[in-house]
């Protein structure tokens, strides 16, 4: 009896020894999430791991000029002022942009921020002739805001943007450009002596103006940050006691962190998770996002979809209820890119839905039959960011499909493989004969959500027109929506771009995103908008 | 024995050399964009050819490859294009994660291998002999990653008794050897620890019931020899073969599983390989393969030096 006693108290300490750190760590209103990403994204102000990226080390340590308003759950998420107060166009020079500055934000060094401070920052990727020019920052920005040339001091406060050609695009674009400190990195600078130590030694202690400052970072493994308590804003100023970012790339293993109460919220967990995580009193959020799974159809000379009939045929011919069952009701069913209410979705007369009488009838108008078949192929990954499940997804579609006498195969290879081939157009030895690829995309901006699949200047290998759809029609459209410099009319003028691209449907709208994330209910005051990002900052726990 | 060693030693240069160019060619020749990481699909042309010439791309493979063995050889591995960190600090960090979850499966599985070996060559055919074969076949057949899915739903998940994933609560970089830190590793190593745990019980096994059956044990038992004197001569007789089994296992591991490293999110060098392979990170792919490649050639070098001391025949 003694004995057994013993044994007993000897596994009850054992075990409370062993839960010590989890429960311990949980009294604090430390925040940890379980990101998807391999490693912390870069940290030296351009984020790379996409927008993952941009959502956890950008938005939370830097501030750009223009920022995407997170604040709201149900309306599209729009830019609004960010460390600019306004900015126009200059009416004689449309390739000039005023941008007028806050004048009380300081960097986390304490050093201001200024308009030197922002010519700086579009020097480090744009100037190489700059002494902080960094080759590994250009990729991610560059591409983001392909028309920005340079900036230039008008005073302390005011900057002036000059851009390649009239881009009314500029103030979404520059929401990816965040803004470094000049004075921490030249402290760095001095210490190391050459500027790829110097950001390198920036990025393991970096200083911008974000709402949360870092502590302490430990390479593919955590970031632990502060609130930044003299941060300009006062509705982004958190109340948390930290925020600590851990890497956790497996699914299994981020749902089991979630559990054991090792972190308070996980990205993107397991959907064969979702019941168990839920019926332990974890919140999921979702929302769709600006994100689109399509098939990108080859308009290339014997291409099947050339046929405007087969294209809508194939966009109404499937149950987007019945795939988001398969996907655990976390997929969005799309209206097109975008999704109505959106500023950008239009009026279009066609109508994405499903209806299987309509497929079949303008199949047969097109002339085909269940005894004349049309064969079509579709490049596609295993997996890959953005892909969701490309598999089961693209199964469903080709079991779908065969009742609007389609005959679909599957040319699976490896994402990276799919993501370069992207670039090379159907018509490319890469393409294997493919009709259509299957590579997902974010639609946040303008040029990625419609123009680089829409005009005859971003045929491959300029861009992703993989499909070489464009004529004159939308080369118009797209001309008079980036020289439109009032907002409300830029709005209207993509607008009838999306319009036009709903109609002639050079895409399979197959789904939308809902970027679902598990969270504890410690987790206060959680917006998750329709957008990649969400705002950390306001959030608190109890 | 100095010679035999410095022999040795001399046969892993080309091998070495050998190993460098397999990993160029082999990381070269993978589809895909070496700048795929920081450049994304919509990138223009121009920036893409921009970056080729900043990061050297554009240059042939050949003059490529003796750039990096040129600086692989000062100890530069160069740096990753994804991180912007030097490759060398990344991969040494990361090995010394590895070696430190290896070794202490490496422990586990030795112990365990030649327990359940040692008791089925002994009992050989016995229920004891099926029982211990049973946990080898299940060490050698369990998919680990599996085993460790589900050590992870048991302790971490229902129990919350271990965490899940990670290298201690604030990184490896504050590892202590504590219980708060060693609870971190538990799961990880004991899942680990199955394969070579399997593979050495089914070697020992072998070997001892192979040693038992031959004449000088015979002798040894007719001398009049206690069974633990015996039992001495039977394990100095199986070591050499036992310890070679351990140290491939060794270097099988410290290539890092990259399944089980993915599974409990811990910072080694399988975690860094499915990362750079996944980023298409070629300067790190190239440091990490060429750096655990070096460790196998140098871990199968201590194996052979130490197998002929306890052997000196196999100097011969």
């Amino acid at each position: 009896m003694v004995q057994s006693n013993r044994i007993t108290i000897a596994a009850l300490l054992a075990s409370s020894f062993l839960t010590l750190p989890v429960s311990a760590l949980a009294q604090d209103k430390i925040l940890r999430i379980g990101m998807t990403a391999a490693d912390i994204p870069r940290t030296l102000g351009q984020p790379d791991q996409g927008f993952e990226g941009n959502r956890f080390t950008g938005i939370t340590i830097y501030d750009s000029l223009t920022e995407w308003d997170l604040s709201k759950e149900e309306e599209a998420s729009v830019v609004i002022p960010g460390l600019a107060t306004s900015w126009e166009v200059n009416p004689e020079d449309t390739t000039k942009w005023t941008f007028t500055l806050r004048d009380d934000v300081t960097f986390h060094d304490g050093s201001p921020f200024n308009a030197e401070a922002v010519v700086w920052n579009v020097q480090k990727v744009l100037d190489e002739a700059a002494p902080h020019f960094d080759a590994s920052q250009v990729g991610v920005t560059a591409s983001r805001m392909p028309t920005l040339r340079s900036a230039r001091v008008i005073d302390e406060f005011t900057v002036e943007l000059t851009t390649a050609v009239p881009d009314s695009f500029l103030p979404i674009n520059l929401t990816n450009l965040f803004m470094a400190s000049p004075t921490h990195w030249q402290a760095k600078f001095d210490e190391t002596g050459d500027a790829e130590s110097a950001w390198a030694a920036f990025a393991a202690d970096p200083s911008g103006s974000g709402p949360f400052r870092v502590t302490s970072f430990a390479p593919r493994e955590r970031l632990e940050m502060v609130p930044n308590e003299n941060y300009w804003n006062p509705a982004r100023t958190s109340s948390l006691d930290g925020l600590v970012l851990v890497p956790l790339p497996e699914a299994n293993a981020r749902t089991a962190a979630l559990l054991s109460g090792q972190v308070d919220w996980i990205e993107a967990p397991s959907p064969d998770a979702i019941a168990q995580i839920e019926a332990r009193g974890f919140t999921i959020y979702s929302n769709p996002q600006p994100h689109v799974w399509p098939w990108q159809l080859s308009f290339a000379e014997g291409s099947p979809w050339l046929d405007q009939r087969v294209r809508h045929a194939a966009n109404v011919c499937f149950d987007r209820e019945e795939l988001s069952i398969l996907l655990g009701g976390f997929m969005g069913a799309p209206k097109g890119s975008y999704e109505p209410g959106h500023p950008w979705f239009g009026n279009p007369s066609f109508d994405i839905r499903y209806d299987l009488d309509e497929a079949q009838r303008l199949m047969s108008e097109a002339g085909f039959s269940d005894s004349n078949r049309l064969r079509v192929k579709v490049q596609t990954s295993a997996s890959g960011s953005g892909q969701m499940q490309p598999i089961p997804m693209n199964e469903y579609l080709q079991q779908s499909l065969r009742d609007c006498y389609f005959d679909v195969e599957l040319d699976v290879i490896e994402w990276n493989t799919v993501f370069t081939n992207w670039r090379r157009g159907a018509t490319d030895e890469s393409a294997n004969g493919a009709h259509a690829i299957n590579v997902s995309f974010s639609t946040m901006d303008p040029f990625f959500g419609m123009v680089r699949f829409t005009s005859t200047g971003t045929f491959p290998p300029v861009s992703n027109n993989w499909g070489y759809f464009g004529n004159d029609e939308f080369d118009a459209l797209i001309a008079a929506a980036r020289t439109a410099f009032d907002a409300e009319e830029r709005d209207e003028a993509l607008a009838t771009l999306h319009t036009r691209i709903v109609e002639e449907a050079p895409f399979v709208w197959v789904a939308h995103d809902t970027g679902p994330r598990a969270m504890s209910p410690r987790v206060t005051g959680v917006v998750q908008p329709k957008s990649w990002f969400i705002d950390i900052a306001p959030m608190g726990m109890e | 024995m100095l010679g035999y060693t410095l022999r040795r030693i001399i046969y892993t240069a080309p091998v070495l050399l050998g190993v460098s160019v397999v990993c160029f060619a082999l990381v070269h020749i993978s589809p895909g964009d070496p700048l795929i990481s920081i450049l994304p699909a919509d990138a223009s042309v121009e920036l893409q050819e921009r970056l080729l010439v900043l990061y050297g791309f554009d240059r042939s493979y050949i003059e490529q490859f003796f750039l990096w063995l040129g600086r692989a050889l000062q100890g530069d591995l160069g740096t990753s294009i994804a991180t912007g960190r030097p490759v060398t600090a990344e991969v040494m960090r990361a090995v010394g994660n590895t070696l430190m979850l290896a070794s202490v499966a490496t422990v586990i599985g030795f112990v365990l291998g030649c327990f359940f070996g040692f008791v089925a060559g002994y009992f050989s055919n016995s229920p004891l002999d099926k029982a211990a074969s049973a946990a080898a076949v299940f060490g050698v057949s369990v998919p680990h990653y599996w085993l460790g899915m589900v050590l992870v739903i048991i302790f971490s998940a229902q129990l919350g008794w271990l965490p899940a994933a990670g290298a201690g609560p604030g990184g490896s970089s504050q590892w202590k050897f504590d219980a708060e830190h060693l609870s971190y590793m538990i799961l990880p190593a004991l899942t680990m620890s199955v394969i070579p745990m399997g593979i050495i019980a089914r070697t020992v096994r072998a070997l001892v019931a192979e040693i038992l059956a031959q004449e000088f044990v015979i002798g040894l038992r007719a001398r009049g020899l206690s069974e633990f004197g015996v039992f001495l001569h039977v394990v100095k007789n199986a070591a050499p073969t036992a310890l070679a089994v351990m140290g491939v296992q060794l270097g099988y591991l410290l290539g890092g599983s990259i399944l089980i490293e993915t599974v409990f999110s811990w910072p080694g060098t399988g975690m860094l390989l499915n990362s750079a392979i996944f980023q298409r990170d070629l300067p790190l792919l190239q440091g990490t393969i060429l750096v655990l490649a070096m460790f196998f050639v140098v871990l199968n070098l201590i194996v052979d030096v130490m197998q002929s001391a306890l052997d000196p025949r196999i100097k011969r």
